[in-house]
C-alpha cells in the first residue's frame, strides 16, 4: 500500500507444495524478493524494508 | 457449510466496525472448483455478509483469463484486496487458520487506505521506483 510499484503475495504452501521446492522452503515464513532475494523469519518492519531497498540495489 | 463458528462470526463483526471506507474482496476459482477453491470461496463468502462495507465478487479463472492477467495472477485460489485502487495485495490459497488473522488486517488496513507503518518505514519504502515483488510463503502448520 506504501508504494504502487510494490505487490504482495501471501502463499498458502500446503496448497501450492510445488512453491516449496521451487524456493527451497525449509522454514516460514520465508519471504522472497523479486524471485532471487530470500529472507527467512521475521524482522522488525525497518529492517524489512530495507532488505527490500537492498534488493532493488537501492 | 459454514467456515467460520458463530462465536467468531461475532467477534468479526465487532472487529469490522474499525472498517472506514469500502473494500471489495475479488476472488479467482474456476468452474470445477479444487478443494481449497470452494473452500476459499465459501470462507470469503461469510466474511464479506459480516460487514455492509465489504463487497465481494468471483471470477472464474480460466474463463477470466485477461481480466486474471491484468490483476497479475498465476495461480487459484487467488484473492485480491482492493480499496480507491489495487495495492498489490495477493492471497494465495485459503487465508485462513493463522494467516485468517493477517488478511482480516488486511481489510481492516485496506478499509482505512493505510498499512499503518511508520513515517520511517514509509519514506524508505518511498526510495523504490521499479517493480518489488514480494511473495510470503506461508505454511499452516
Amino acid at each position: 500500500m506504501a508504494n504502487n510499484y510494490i505487490t504482495a503475495d501471501m502463499v498458502e504452501l500446503s496448497e501450492f507444495p510445488h512453491l516449496a521446492v521451487k524456493y527451497n522452503v525449509q522454514g516460514v515464513p520465508k519471504i522472497i524478493i523479486n524471485e532471487e532475494h530470500s529472507i527467512v523469519g521475521a524482522m522488525p518492519e525497518i529492517e524489512f524494508a530495507q532488505a527490500v531497498l537492498k534488493a532493488v540495489g537501492k | 457449510m459454514a467456515r467460520l463458528p458463530g462465536k467468531e462470526r461475532e467477534q468479526l463483526k465487532k472487529i469490522f466496525k474499525l472498517t472506514d471506507k469500502d473494500v471489495r474482496i475479488v476472488m479467482f476459482t474456476q468452474e470445477f472448483e479444487c478443494d481449497y477453491c470452494k473452500i476459499t470461496r465459501e470462507l470469503l463468502e461469510e466474511v464479506s455478509g459480516l460487514s455492509e462495507k465489504i463487497f465481494f465478487e468471483v471470477h472464474d479463472f480460466m474463463k477470466e483469463a485477461d481480466l486474471a492477467k491484468n490483476y497479475g495472477l498465476d495461480k487459484i485460489p487467488a484473492t485480491i484486496l482492493l480499496g480507491d485502487r489495487d495495492y498489490g495485495i495477493r492471497f494465495y490459497g485459503v487465508p485462513a487458520g493463522y494467516e485468517f488473522t493477517s488478511f482480516v488486517e488486511d481489510i481492516i488496513d485496506v478499509s482505512r487506505r493505510d498499512a499503518g507503518l511508520s513515517k520511517e518505514v514509509l519514506t524508505e519504502l518511498s526510495r523504490i521506483d521499479q517493480p518489488v515483488h514480494i511473495q510470503v510463503m506461508i505454511s499452516p502448520t
